[in-house]
């Protein structure tokens, strides 16, 4: 056979699975050799841009952060899996969520749950202020995320009439006009706004807690967020209502409900008593 | 010259005299101030609507005098704070200035809309009092109409007064008002547009609302008012059955003084429900709704209680949509059956209902009797099912308060209204009809056996019997021969006098156990003497 010949029909030849031209020794010797320059080069490699044999897994955790590792893997872990990862149809992962979620969720008692269901509610806390700080330094060093500002007074000096338009724009589907709160589907609801402090809320527009939406700081920016704050804190929490008993400020549906346990009782009972004079 | 001497107890009857002497108003006065009413407690339900149509336009008018209809745009700068530098509608800063600024603003605005409330809840109440006791039947059926229109009459009133204050809660009233009249099929988009000046809102809307809210509406009601009002005078008003009452006669009392007096204490009281609920209790804060803007519908946005039917009707009502594929393509809105059809639907059943029954029973003969719900069970039946039907579809327009409220799923609530509209009706007809029977069987029984005493009986054979006051001699049976005359049935022992009178007085009591002789004409009161066992009546 000549080379010509064996050049024209390679590719075909290979294909058919015709015997090559080298012996089968060759080809295996060669292979070998190409298998361990590679191994050799990727060793190599390797080598010398991978971290020294001191790396751990994970960065170290500061002192609190420690302490919240600890409360988590109590309280945390049954849902939320080992380091937050998450446990499919328990607790999603809490990588990433950031300090501001645990402050809103721990803080507020909503978590622990009691139970699985439609939505948390919120209870009197289990933790303190001061384990609710470890916990949300724990998630914040594990994957970082939102965090909510220092202080408690988050609306000094904002203003006020801005506020109530923003509440009126972004919040009042949900949470009603008088932030009393109101039903979505399925079980699910937004929840009265009137337990809620200023990092609580703060917290809840940053973090988008169970089936709210997140208002990033894009989105609403901080100055507007304290102005929001300002509108919930000072007219819907310590206005008083100017028109008298606000009825719980359920809108027409108590109003409808009044006029017939209050007005209607009251001039029925009237009439009764003015047709029994005669 | 000589004093004259001034005589009051003379100056009625010389007023009365000169203005007969040019007037000639004696004769028809005198007619028209004896006329005779009976009474009733359920007689003055129809009156508490009237009442308060006669607050709601003395507010109205007060309201008037502050409120700018106009949606020309202006900056807030009135006494509120959270609101001041928003941009707004004329028509809702002088609603917001009418709360805050104006002096007794707020309280008539409260008690305008209180008792927008209450005329629509007595007129509901009275047209129940009317259905129930039969009292629009033949002749009275136009009568019947005019109530039933007064009430959509209202219903327009309170809509669209309910737009007028321009905060975000109207405008969202206006948006689902303009969906409305969107579906309807092919005159729709015309009609919405002829209404609203082009698309909604558009820059009309507020002053038309307001033309027909001031006077175009107001005119039919008085309208109306006047004509049901003129009915009842000239067909004279019903009664119920009892001694001495005829269906050819009234038995009651006359228009002047009596009547004339206490019903105008029944105004004032009405006035002064209406002045407590304005002062005590809080409706439709506008300030929190803010000025109206398209993308702003807060949650718990419901229309007033009267127009909540709807609103329900439309949550139930499942998205079936009918595309009619001619030309472009037709869509039946989903939103067009429970808002168009349903309250049409309603409107004819029930201004025709008292020919509808009449149709049924063949009964052409003229009523001025009342009857007892229970003596026909079929149409309380079928009150008892409209009245269900409406409950059903008011609570479904304030479902998601409820879902919220109790922790129910709103899903949940929605589905429960939609069983509930087909189950609950037809039930409640089987529950009042099997109640009116087991009512007329008790009269019947008491008229047969007579009154329970609570006394119980031992017979000699060891049986034991509960005595029984006949009303009437008895029969050979022991049975009485009564018959029942379509009025309350005493069924109980004070009520025949057996007992002694009960004591009389609403809140006090107005009788007093004579102890002293009150002349020295008058022997002294003996104490009624003790009566004998009151026997079964039975005759051994």
């Amino acid at each position: 056979m000549t080379s010509d010949n064996d050049r024209r029909g390679g590719l075909l030849a290979r294909l058919r699975g015709r015997p090559a031209a080298r012996s089968r020794g060759r080809r295996r010797l060669g292979a070998a050799v190409r298998l361990i320059a590679a191994l050799t080069l990727a060793g190599g490699a390797y080598t010398v841009f991978a971290p020294g044999v001191q790396a751990q897994e994970n960065p170290p955790l500061t002192g609190a952060a420690a302490e919240g590792k600890a409360l988590f893997d109590v309280s945390c872990v049954t849902c939320h899996g080992r380091n937050a990862q998450g446990v499919e149809g328990r607790g999603p992962s809490l990588v990433g969520v950031g300090s501001a979620s645990v402050e809103f969720q721990v803080g507020s008692g909503r978590m622990p749950m009691a139970r699985q269901e439609a939505q948390a509610m919120r209870k009197p806390p289990v933790f303190t202020d001061e384990q609710v700080r470890q916990l949300g330094q724990y998630i914040q060093e594990l994957g970082g995320g939102p965090q909510v500002p220092a202080g408690n007074d988050l609306h000094r000096n904002a203003d006020m009439a801005a506020g109530g338009e923003l509440f009126r724009i972004n919040c009042s589907q949900c949470h009603a006009f008088g932030g009393g709160g109101g039903a979505l589907s399925s079980g699910k609801y937004a929840p009265s706004l009137k337990p809620a402090s200023d990092r609580q809320i703060y917290a809840a527009m940053l973090s988008g807690p169970q089936n709210m939406p997140v208002f990033g700081d894009n989105q609403i920016t901080p100055e507007q967020k304290a102005d929001i704050i300002a509108y919930i804190q000072e007219t819907l929490k310590h206005d008083q209502d100017q028109g008298g008993f606000n009825l719980g400020r359920y809108g027409p549906s108590t109003e409808g409900l009044a006029i017939f346990l209050i007005g209607i009782v009251a001039l029925v009972f009237a009439s009764l008593w003015i047709a029994g004079k005669s | 010259m000589k004093r004259r001497k001034f005589d009051a107890a003379a100056l009625p009857a010389k007023t009365a005299g000169a203005v007969d002497d040019r007037f000639q108003v004696a004769t028809p006065l005198r007619k028209l101030l004896n006329k005779v009413f009976p009474d009733h407690w359920s007689f003055l339900l129809g009156e508490i609507a009237l009442f308060s149509f006669v607050v709601l336009l003395m507010t109205g008018v007060f309201l008037t005098f502050f409120y700018e209809p106009a949606m020309t745009e202006v900056v807030y700068n009135g006494s509120y704070a959270p609101l001041r530098g928003t941009p707004m509608s004329a028509a809702y800063a002088s609603s917001l200035d009418l709360s805050f600024d104006v002096r007794g603003g707020l309280i008539m605005r409260q008690m305008h809309h209180w008792a927008a409330l209450l005329f629509m809840a007595a007129i509901v109440v009275h047209m129940m009092r009317v259905f129930f006791t039969g009292a629009f039947r033949k002749p009275r059926e136009t009568n019947w109409i005019i109530g039933s229109l007064l009430f959509w009459v209202g219903f327009l009133a309170g809509f669209t007064g309910y737009s007028l204050p321009d905060d975000g809660l109207s405008g969202t009233g206006l948006r689902i008002a303009s969906g409305i009249m969107l579906s309807i099929p092919v005159i729709g988009s015309w009609l919405t547009s002829s209404i609203f000046g082009g698309e909604f809102p558009g820059e009309i809307i507020i002053s038309r609302f307001f033309i027909a809210h001031v006077l175009l509406i107001p005119g039919l009601l008085v309208a109306l008012i006047s004509a049901h009002l003129g009915l009842v005078f000239k067909q004279k008003h019903t009664q119920w059955p009892g001694p001495g009452r005829t269906n050819e006669n009234v038995v009651g009392e006359r228009m002047f003084p009596r009547y004339a007096l206490k019903q105008g204490g029944f105004f004032m009281v009405v006035f002064g429900v209406i002045a407590l609920m304005g002062g005590l209790f809080q409706i439709n804060p506008i300030w929190y709704f803010g000025p109206y803007e398209a993308w702003v519908v807060s949650a718990a946005s419901q229309p007033d209680w009267y127009v909540m039917f709807l609103d329900g009707s439309t949550r139930l009502m499942p998205a079936w949509q009918i595309n009619i594929p001619i030309g472009d393509g037709y869509v039946i809105p989903p939103l067009f059956w429970p808002t168009v059809v349903l309250p049409g639907i309603l409107v004819g059943l029930s201004t025709m209902y008292p020919f509808l029954e009449a149709r049924q029973l063949k009964d052409y003969k003229h009523h001025n009797l009342l009857q007892r719900p229970r003596d026909v069970p079929a149409r309380t039946a079928v009150g008892a099912m409209a009245v269900a039907f409406y409950i059903v579809l008011t609570l479904s327009g304030g479902n998601d308060v409820i879902a919220d409220k109790f922790h129910i799923s709103l899903n949940a609530m929605t589905w429960a209204g939609r069983i509930g509209l087909l189950v609950v009706p037809p039930l409640a007809y089987y529950v009042a009809y099997r109640l009116c029977l087991g009512l007329q069987q008790h009269d019947r029984e008491v008229l047969a056996h007579g009154v329970e005493t609570g006394i119980i009986k031992r017979l000699p054979d060891g049986r034991f019997v509960e005595v029984h006051q006949p009303l009437a001699a008895a029969d050979h049976d022991g049975h009485g021969e009564l018959d029942y005359v379509g009025w309350v049935v005493p069924k109980k022992m004070n009520r025949l006098g057996a007992l002694g009178p009960a004591i009389r007085g609403f809140f006090y009591p107005i009788e007093r156990p004579a102890e002293a002789p009150v002349s020295p004409g008058h022997p002294p009161v003996e104490p009624r003497p003790e009566r004998e066992e009151i026997t079964s009546g039975e005759r051994r």
